[in-house]
């Protein structure tokens, strides 16, 4: 990429996804440890743990794959 | 969008937790941040207006399918298919995808090689300045219009959700979403549109996945749907071979050739809304690919919006009914099943990304109506109306002040509307007026060379002009509905599809008539502008992947499957 050009949206698009992913993979795991009174329908499966961890390992694909350190 | 509206009452479906505001606000800053980052990068007009002209295909697909995929339009289809079951999928698929394919292989040519910044520019270059400028008032009125009425919807739609207060909601999302587009222009839109795009599908998909776990499978959901509302609900074409057959009140015919045809080609190929990001595609082949890649992705919508809808009708304990029986028994109404089924299932930071995908999404609309505004006030009215000399930094100037002034304009259209609820059905109605005639004259003005100024002119006109007529006659006398729709069991959505079908017909008519009795263009002024007259470049060298049209075909065989096994 040339120095001129700007930040690719797939690098914001990361950042996006590694914020949000980390903070629901942490609210899953904090559910998991102490679960609550009033639990969501199918809490067994614990969504936010792996969604939360799916959408951290894209987030962080995407920011390290479209850095603007690799310009 | 009314009963959207006037269900919304009562208290707050869903509480956030810290972890769900963090999220929230996070992408407040992350949207404005890029809006500040590519503020350096709109100085000429085609960067503001265009975003350059340099957009890759993906990045132009997916900003034009981003663009109609607003909140109220997943929430309002979500309660469409509880409420008329798997039908609501044709607005998706027949309605979208073959005309999306049409675009890219068919009109992008014209629109691209033409060079013009909007639908209303390439009006005036292939029919003439009346004809543009019909097309440009109307579009630029109606949209900032729509842009308020949306706004006003989605601050309800947060109140009922949130609990948020409705002032709140419109001024937070109206000045962010004015501050990125006034800075960065067309590829700050753009960019944030793609952003949220993705945040639409993180945030959305966990709900049929799990929902389909919970039911037990797709065939279990049938028989769920089957038991609580009825069999037909979970077919796509079985059921209507007549009116009264089905939960919508249609005909195959009205979906087809109204919805299918006339009513998709219309929105999909000639809104600028929508074709404004392909028009900033890199080069002609990726403007040909974006529509594309719209379509692939648009096939595979319907399994966050209309799943969601038959799951609430499979999983949900309590039958959700009309706005009217909701609020008077303080029930839940159909238009509450989407965040319904996100309670059901998320916790804590789940739900806030769920609601940022709902923010997102109405802000990716908003911002697709602000920015398509601004070029056609600037272009086409401003430009060619006012001040047909100025520099092109008046031009980028202009194009930032019109995009706050539209933002504005919309804030007091939504506060009009929390006064006067009704001026929601009157706008809607007056946009279709619009779109479907407007089809008819652009097609015409592509592919027949014979097609005169006059005729693209006075064929625009009497095909609004009929489409009022007769969406005024049915107001006033009901009975002409078995006229107007052919059946008097027709219902709202058959109405509009073939009220958009008899208007594009008399378009085509008079446009064909007219032209034929008046004197055409010389062919030299229409180069690059109709088929026959323009020179396409061959892609004979480029691999077979690399060719839009194999990639439609793609498209087009998985669309024809899916109808097949939903039939």
């Amino acid at each position: 990429m040339p120095p001129d050009e700007p930040i690719s949206i797939w690098f914001f698009i990361g950042i996006s996804l590694l914020f949000d992913g980390v903070l629901i993979f942490g609210a899953g795991l904090y559910q998991l440890v102490h679960p609550p009174v009033a639990k969501v329908v199918l809490f067994d499966l614990h969504a936010g743990v792996w969604w939360g961890g799916l959408l951290s390992v894209l987030g962080l694909i995407y920011c390290i794959r479209y850095a603007p350190s690799h310009r | 969008m009314t009963r959207i509206v006037a269900a919304l009452t009562g208290t707050r479906l869903v509480h956030l937790s810290i972890v769900d505001l963090v999220i929230v606000v996070f992408y407040f800053v992350l949207v404005l941040a890029i809006g500040f980052y590519l503020r350096g990068r709109a100085n000429t007009g085609d960067d503001f207006f265009l975003a350059g002209r340099e957009m890759t295909a993906w990045i132009a697909g997916l900003s034009f399918l981003s663009a109609n995929l607003g909140a109220l339009e997943l929430m309002g289809w979500a309660a469409a298919s509880y409420q008329y079951g798997i039908l609501a999928t044709h607005w998706y698929w027949i309605g979208a995808i073959p005309a999306m394919l049409f675009l890219g292989l068919v009109m992008m040519p014209f629109y691209y090689i033409s060079k013009t910044h909007s639908v209303p520019g390439y009006l005036k270059l292939r029919f003439g300045e009346s004809s543009r400028a019909l097309s440009a008032i109307s579009f630029a009125f109606m949209t900032v219009l729509m842009s308020g009425i949306n706004m006003y919807a989605m601050a309800l739609v947060m109140k009922v959700v949130l609990g948020w207060d409705i002032n709140f909601s419109i001024w937070v999302s109206s000045i962010t979403v004015a501050v990125y587009v006034t800075l960065g222009g067309l590829r700050s839109a753009i960019f944030n549109e793609v952003l949220q795009f993705i945040l639409i599908w993180a945030g959305a998909l966990l709900i049929p996945i799990l929902g389909l776990i919970e039911a037990g499978g797709w065939k279990a959901l049938q028989l769920k749907v089957a038991q609580n509302a009825s069999v037909e609900y979970t077919h796509l074409w079985s059921t209507l071979g007549s009116f009264r057959g089905n939960p919508m009140g249609i005909h195959w015919t009205g979906i087809v050739f109204g919805l299918g045809f006339v009513i998709s080609f219309a929105y999909w190929t000639t809104d600028f809304l929508v074709v404004q990001r392909v028009l900033a595609a890199k080069d002609l082949r990726a403007a040909k690919m974006a529509p594309v890649i719209g379509a692939a992705f648009k096939m595979f919508v319907p399994f966050i919006v209309i799943l969601p809808g038959l799951l609430g009708l499979a999983v949900l304990p309590w039958k959700l009914t009309g706005e009217a029986t909701a609020v008077a028994t303080g029930g839940h109404s159909y238009n509450e099943v989407l965040p319904l089924m996100l309670a059901r299932y998320c916790g804590p930071g789940l739900l806030g990304l769920g609601v940022t995908a709902l923010i997102a999404g109405f802000m990716s609309g908003m911002a697709g109506n602000v920015s398509a505004f601004s070029t056609v006030w600037t272009y086409d009215i401003y430009a060619a109306l006012f001040r047909k000399k100025a520099t092109d930094a008046h031009y980028v100037s202009m194009g930032r002040w019109s995009t706050v002034i539209g933002v504005l304009i919309s804030i007091g259209t939504a506060y009009l509307v929390m006064q006067f609820l009704s001026i929601m059905d009157y706008v809607q109605a007056l946009f279709s007026f619009f779109v479907a005639p407007l089809f008819g004259t652009v097609i015409l003005g592509m592919l027949w060379k014979r097609a005169s100024p006059a005729g693209g002119f006075w064929g625009l006109l009497a095909g609004t002009a009929s489409s009022i007529g007769m969406w005024a006659w049915v107001k006033v006398d009901s009975s002409a509905l078995r006229y107007v729709a052919l059946s008097s069991d027709a219902r709202d959505m058959a109405e509009n599809m073939y009220r958009g079908l008899w208007s594009w017909i008399i378009c085509v008519v008079v446009t064909v008539v007219v032209s034929l009795l008046t004197k055409p263009k010389p062919e030299s002024e229409l180069t690059g502008l109709v088929y026959g007259a323009t020179e396409i470049p061959s892609e004979a060298q480029v691999p077979l992947y690399e060719r839009p049209a194999f990639w439609a075909a793609v498209v087009a065989i998985v669309f024809a499957v899916l109808n097949i096994i939903f039939w």
